[in-house]
C-alpha cells in the first residue's frame, strides 16, 4: 500500500515552511514539503538585508535569518522535505485524492498521493520580454532578483555601471547593493509618477547614496550588441506613453529590471484551479482553498505580498484550514458537501480582496481580508458592505497600491441571507 | 538656524518632516503626524544610523559567502569604513547565525555577524 | 589544403555542409559567431513555406517546393521538431479575391500540392479564433514549422560527424585565387589562413562583401529587418495553423503561427536598412507587429508576450536566391540572398550545391555516411515510461534547472558535451530551451552558467551570453585570495 499524505506542500520558501508547521502542530498530520532548490527558506535566502519579522517576532532580521528561524520549527518537528525536487505535474486520482507527480534525482520520477495539498510556489519576476522594451539583446540585462542571488549568495557581481528601471522593493534594494559591492548605480527609472517601494527603502537606498529616482521614466533603447553599452531612457505622459524629445541616453553596462512579480501558477492551472485576473493567484475561500477540493494556496502563489509576515500569517492559516480538510477526508461522517459561499466584490478603488469567497457558515469569528487600493487615496473611507447594509467603515489616511491593506471580518456581523460583500474605497 | 527636509521612514503615510537645528540641536521638528515621526526627525537630523547587511567571503563553504549584519545601527557616515572591513574579512566554513565574524567593526562598537549557515562543502 | 571550405554556419552553410559531406571531401565551415545559428537562422518565422508564394521558374520556387518536399525525411533522420501544420493566407477584401486566387495558381504552377481556396464556416472550423473581417482564404496543407535552432544543429552536428570542420570566431575578409595551384585562399580578421579547391559564400547579410571580392558582377544585399514578438505556451493554443495575411492595403502583413515548441509568433516586419548588425527592436516595430497581427485573430494576448526580437533578411537586389558557381570565379560557389523562403530552401540548395561541387571535384561518396542523428532527450516532452528509462541511465535527468521550460541538468550537460556543443548560455538555450520560457532565464541562468563553467572548465567570470564580449559578470563581490 503506497502511503497516502495528509497534506503535501509544494514549495519550502516562507509560505511552504509555515504552512507545513501549522499541518505538523495539529494532532496525527503529516506531511512532506517538496522545494525545487537546494536548500529550504526560498528567495528569502538571497534577501540578505534586514527588516523581516517586525510581526511575526517583535524584532528586526534579516531574510536568511527569517527563515532559518521556520527551517528550525520544522526540523524540531521533523517534517520530511524532499530537496532539488520539481513538481511536474498536479491532478487527481479516481478515488478523489490528489496526485503530486514530481521528480528529483534520488528518486527519479515519483507519483505521491496526498488528502489536502498545499500551493506555496511562490512568484516570479516579470522578465524584458513581457515589458516590451526596445533595443537589441546583449548580455547584462537582469531581473533585480536574479542579481540579487548571483552577489548575495554566488558572490558574483553583474555589472559595474548600472541603471534599474522599477522602484518596487527589490530594484531599490539592489541598487544599494550594487553599490556598496563598488557598482555606479546611475539612475533608477519608474514609470509610474509614485515609487512601489517603501518610504524607508526610497531614504535608505536611493538617497542615501545620491542615486535619482526618475519618476514618470521608461526605457526606450537598449544599445550593445554583446554587452549593454547604454539604456536610453524617456519620460512618459499621463498615458505612461513616452514624451519624444526627452530621451537621456545614459552609458552603463547593467541594466537591472524591477518590474513586478506574477504568481507561478502553471502548475495549479493544469490542475484547474480558478486565478484571479487581478492578481494572477487562485481565488480562494475563507479558507484558503482553491476552487479545487482540497487544494490551498498561500503566499505570493497567492497573490504578492509586501511583507513577509503576512506570508507567514496567511500560510499558517493555510495549513491549519488543510490538515482540517485532510482529517475530514480520512473522517467519511464530516461530508464536505457545497457549504453556500458568498463572494467578496472590490468596488470604487479596491483592486482586488484575498479571499475572494466567504463560505459564512465555515468561518471563524473575525476572518482578515487583504485587498490592495486601485490608485493613491488620501484622507478616504473604507467601507465593507453585506448587501446594502455598511458593516464596517475605517478612516484610512492613505491607501496606496503598493501597500497590502487588511481590515477583519466579523462572522457576527453578517446576516442569515447574505448575497454578496462588498468592499470600497469612499473618498470625503 | 538650520532647517533639514526629511521624508519620515516610519510608516506607509511618508510625512514630510522639517526639522529645525540651532548649533546642532534639534529645536523643533513639523510636519509629522505621530510621535514617532517627531523622534525619528530628531535622530535622522542629528545622528543617522544604519544596520549595514552584506556577505563576507567563505572559504570551503557549500557557497562563497554569507550574509553578515552590524549587531546594531551604527552611524551612517561609518557606512563605507564598515563595508570596507567587511570586504577584508575571510573565514572558513562553517559559519552559522549568529556567529561573530568581527567585533567592533571599524571602531562603531559594533560587531559584524553572521546571518547565515554556511556548512563544509563535499567538494571542497 | 581543403577541398571546401564553407563561408557561414547558418541554416544554408550546414545544409550544405552535411550533403557535402555524403561524399569523401575534406570540408571546413567558416563561422564568424560562437557558435552556429547566430545570423538571419536563429532569428526568423520559422516557417517551412508550402511554396505558393514566389515567381514561377524562379529559384525561389524550385528549391522552397522541393526543400519543403525534403522536410519529413531530413526530420527524421536527423531529430529535430518539424511539424505539418498547414497554413493560411487570409484575404480580407472581396476586392482582393482575384489576387488570392492568382496566388492558388502560381502555387500550382509551382508544383505545391493540395491547395485550395476556402470560404463561409469552413473558414473558422479551420480556426476557430480567425477574425471575422476574413472574407477567403487559401489553404496549404504541406505548410509547416520547424525549429530553426535545432534544424540548423542537427545539420551541423551531422556533417561534423561525417568528418566535417567547424571554426568558429572565425571572420573571412579576404578572398583570391591561390598562385601556384587551383584552388583559393582565405583570410580572416583573426589573422589566420586558409585554401580550399572551392569555396561555398553562404556569408548571409554579408554574402555580398563576400562574392564582391572576387567577382566582377556585383551583389548588393539590403538587410531587412523582421521583428516578432513571441508569446507564452499558455496562448500556443490560439491557432492551430500558420496565418498569412494576403498583402494588401496594409502591405505585406504579418504572420500568427504555433511554434513547434508550442508558443506563438507574430510577426515579422519589413524594414530596409543599411546597417548589416541592427538586430534591436523597435518601438514602432513591435507596435505595428501586435496591430497587424490581431487583424488576422482579434483575441491576441499580447499580454502574454515572454520575449521580442528583431531577425535581418538578406535581400539580394535581383530578387532571387543567387545559387551555383558565379561567373568568372571557378570553383567559387554562391548562396546568396537567402531570405525567405530560405530556411524552407535549405535542404534543397544543400542537395543542389553540394551535387554541383562534387561533381566539380570529382569525388567519391563517402563510405560509412551517417545520415542519422540522435537529438538530445527531450524529458518535458518524454512520456513516463521514457523519462524512467532515460533516469535510470543519468539521474542528472531527474534535476530540473530551468523550470518554466522542464529543462533538466542531464540535458544541459548533452548539450555542452555532445559535437559542436553549446558554449555559452545562448547556445544551451537554442538547443535545450533553458531560459526560453516565461521567466526568460531569469531563474535558471546562474544555473545554466554554473554548468558551463563545470563542463567547459571555465572561469565564471568567462561565462557569456553569446560568446566574446558578451560575459555576463562585471567580477566577484570578494577576491578569491583576499
Amino acid at each position: 500500500m503506497k502511503k497516502i499524505y495528509d497534506v503535501i506542500v509544494i514549495g519550502g520558501g516562507p509560505a511552504g515552511l509555515a504552512a507545513a508547521v501549522a499541518v505538523r502542530q495539529q494532532p496525527d498530520t503529516d506531511v512532506l514539503i517538496l522545494e525545487r532548490d537546494s536548500e529550504l527558506g526560498g528567495i528569502l535566502n538571497q534577501c540578505i538585508h534586514n527588516g523581516f519579522g517586525l510581526h511575526t517576532f517583535r524584532e528586526e532580521l534579516t531574510g536568511p535569518e527569517y527563515a532559518a528561524r521556520f527551517i528550525r520549527q520544522a526540523q524540531e518537528l521533523k517534517i520530511p522535505c524532499k530537496l532539488r525536487t520539481m513538481v511536474l505535474d498536479l491532478s487527481r486520482t479516481p478515488e478523489g485524492l490528489l496526485l503530486v507527480t514530481a521528480m528529483n534525482r534520488e528518486d527519479g520520477l515519483v507519483q505521491l498521493p496526498a488528502r489536502a495539498v498545499i500551493l506555496a510556489m511562490g512568484c516570479r519576476e516579470r522578465p524584458r520580454g513581457a515589458l516590451n522594451l526596445p533595443g537589441f539583446r546583449p548580455a547584462g540585462i537582469y531581473t533585480a532578483g536574479t542579481a540579487q542571488r548571483l552577489v548575495n549568495m554566488e558572490g558574483l557581481l553583474p555589472g559595474k555601471e548600472v541603471v534599474i528601471l522599477g522602484s518596487g522593493d527589490i530594484g531599490l534594494i539592489m541598487a544599494r547593493r550594487m553599490t556598496l559591492e563598488g557598482a555606479r548605480v546611475k539612475a533608477v527609472a519608474e514609470l509610474m509618477p509614485y515609487s512601489g517601494g517603501l518610504q524607508r527603502n526610497i531614504v535608505q537606498c536611493l538617497e542615501d547614496f545620491d542615486i535619482p529616482l526618475k519618476l514618470s521614466h521608461t526605457v526606450v533603447d537598449i544599445q550593445g550588441k554583446d554587452r549593454v553599452t547604454a539604456v536610453t531612457l524617456a519620460q512618459v505622459g499621463p498615458e505612461r506613453k513616452p514624451i519624444p524629445g526627452t530621451e537621456e541616453t545614459i552609458p552603463c553596462d547593467t541594466l537591472l529590471l524591477s518590474c513586478g512579480l506574477i504568481p507561478e501558477n502553471e502548475l495549479s492551472s493544469r490542475l484547474g484551479v480558478d486565478l484571479s485576473p487581478v492578481t494572477g493567484g487562485p481565488q480562494v475561500n475563507e479558507s484558503l482553498e482553491t476552487s479545487v477540493p482540497g487544494v490551498f494556496a498561500c503566499g505570493n502563489v497567492l497573490h504578492v505580498h509586501d511583507l513577509v509576515d503576512y506570508v507567514s500569517e496567511e500560510a499558517a492559516r493555510a495549513g491549519a484550514q488543510a490538515a482540517a480538510y485532510a482529517r475530514e477526508q480520512g473522517n467519511a461522517s464530516l461530508p464536505s458537501a457545497a457549504v453556500p459561499a458568498v463572494p467578496l466584490i472590490p468596488a470604487g478603488g479596491v483592486r482586488y480582496t484575498v479571499p475572494q469567497l466567504v463560505r459564512p457558515a465555515r468561518m471563524e469569528d473575525t476572518l482578515p481580508v487583504r485587498f490592495r487600493a486601485g490608485r493613491v487615496f488620501e484622507n478616504c473611507l473604507l467601507s465593507v458592505w453585506a448587501d446594502d447594509v455598511c458593516i464596517l467603515r475605517q478612516p484610512k489616511r492613505k491607501l496606496a497600491p503598493g501597500e497590502m491593506q487588511q481590515f477583519n471580518l466579523k462572522k457576527s456581523a453578517l446576516p442569515a441571507d447574505l448575497k454578496a460583500i462588498t468592499v470600497k474605497v469612499e473618498e470625503a | 538656524m538650520e532647517t533639514k527636509n526629511l521624508i519620515c521612514i516610519c510608516c506607509p503615510l511618508g510625512c514630510s518632516l522639517s526639522v529645525t537645528l540651532k548649533n546642532g540641536e534639534v529645536t523643533a521638528v513639523s510636519g509629522n503626524s505621530c510621535p514617532r515621526g517627531a523622534d525619528y526627525g530628531r535622530r535622522e537630523a542629528t545622528h543617522p544610523t544604519r544596520t549595514v547587511t552584506s556577505t563576507v567571503r567563505v572559504t570551503g563553504g557549500t557557497l562563497p559567502v554569507v550574509s553578515v549584519k552590524t549587531s546594531a545601527d551604527i552611524p551612517k557616515a561609518k557606512i563605507g569604513s564598515v563595508i570596507e572591513a567587511i570586504r577584508r574579512l575571510s573565514v572558513p566554513a562553517p559559519v552559522h547565525i549568529g556567529d561573530v565574524l568581527l567585533k567592533n567593526a571599524a571602531g562603531t562598537q559594533a560587531d559584524i555577524v553572521a546571518t547565515k549557515n554556511i556548512e563544509v562543502s563535499e567538494h571542497a | 589544403m581543403y577541398d571546401v571550405a564553407i563561408i557561414g554556419a547558418g541554416v544554408t552553410g550546414c545544409a550544405i555542409a552535411r550533403e557535402l559531406s555524403r561524399w569523401a571531401l575534406d570540408i571546413l565551415v567558416l563561422e564568424r559567431e560562437e557558435d552556429v545559428c547566430c545570423g538571419t537562422s536563429k532569428a526568423n518565422s520559422a516557417i517551412i513555406h508550402a511554396g505558393y508564394d514566389a515567381k514561377p521558374g524562379s529559384r525561389k520556387a524550385r528549391f522552397n517546393v522541393e526543400g519543403n518536399a525534403m522536410m519529413d525525411t531530413l526530420a527524421r533522420e536527423l531529430d529535430f521538431p518539424f511539424v505539418r501544420n498547414g497554413s493560411l493566407v487570409l484575404c480580407f477584401d472581396e476586392a482582393q479575391l482575384p489576387k488570392l486566387q492568382a496566388l492558388a495558381e502560381r502555387g500550382r504552377q509551382n508544383g505545391v500540392p493540395g491547395l485550395r481556396i476556402v470560404t463561409g464556416p469552413e473558414m473558422k472550423a479551420l480556426e476557430p479564433a480567425l477574425s471575422d473581417q476574413v472574407k477567403a482564404l487559401l489553404y496549404c496543407p504541406t505548410g509547416g514549422i520547424v525549429c530553426p535552432f535545432l534544424m540548423t544543429v542537427a545539420l551541423a552536428e551531422n556533417a561534423f560527424v561525417n568528418g566535417a570542420g567547424f571554426r568558429f570566431h572565425t571572420t573571412v575578409t579576404g578572398l583570391s585565387p591561390c598562385t601556384e595551384q587551383t584552388g583559393w585562399q582565405l583570410v580572416t580578421k583573426e589573422g589566420e589562413r586558409f585554401e580550399a579547391r572551392c569555396v561555398v559564400n553562404a556569408a548571409g547579410v554579408y554574402a555580398d562583401a563576400i562574392h564582391n571580392l572576387v567577382c566582377p558582377d556585383r551583389l548588393s544585399i539590403t538587410p531587412r529587418r523582421g521583428e516578432y514578438q513571441l508569446l507564452d505556451k499558455k496562448a500556443g493554443n490560439l491557432v492551430s495553423h500558420t496565418l498569412f495575411q494576403l498583402p494588401g492595403k496594409m502591405g505585406k502583413g504579418v504572420l500568427v503561427t504555433p511554434t513547434v515548441h508550442g508558443n506563438l509568433l507574430v510577426g515579422p516586419t519589413a524594414e530596409n536598412l543599411s546597417d548589416k548588425e541592427a538586430v534591436n527592436t523597435t518601438a514602432e516595430g513591435l507596435s505595428e507587429v501586435m496591430e497587424k497581427g490581431s487583424l488576422s485573430v482579434p483575441s491576441l494576448p499580447y499580454n502574454m508576450t515572454i520575449t521580442s526580437f528583431a531577425g535581418l533578411r538578406a535581400s539580394e537586389a535581383g530578387g532571387d536566391f543567387v545559387i551555383g558557381e558565379a561567373n568568372g570565379a571557378p570553383g567559387f560557389f554562391d548562396c546568396a540572398g537567402i531570405e525567405s523562403p530560405g530556411l524552407s530552401s535549405a535542404p534543397a540548395i544543400g542537395r543542389y550545391l553540394a551535387e554541383q561541387i562534387a561533381a566539380r571535384l570529382g569525388a567519391a561518396p563517402r563510405e560509412n555516411f551517417q545520415p542519422c542523428r540522435k537529438g538530445i532527450p527531450c524529458v518535458a516532452q518524454a512520456s513516463p515510461e521514457q523519462l524512467r528509462a532515460l533516469l535510470s541511465e543519468d539521474a542528472s535527468y531527474g534535476t530540473v534547472v530551468c523550470r518554466c521550460e522542464t529543462v533538466t541538468e542531464g540535458e544541459i550537460r548533452n548539450a555542452i558535451r555532445r559535437p559542436l556543443g553549446a558554449r555559452s548560455l545562448d547556445g544551451v538555450k537554442r538547443r535545450v530551451r533553458a531560459g526560453m520560457g516565461r521567466c526568460q532565464a531569469g531563474f535558471c541562468s546562474p544555473r545554466v552558467m554554473e554548468l558551463l563553467e563545470q563542463e567547459l572548465g571555465l572561469d565564471p567570470l568567462s561565462v557569456s551570453k553569446h560568446g566574446k564580449g558578451s560575459e555576463l559578470l562585471a567580477g566577484r563581490t570578494r577576491e578569491e585570495n583576499p
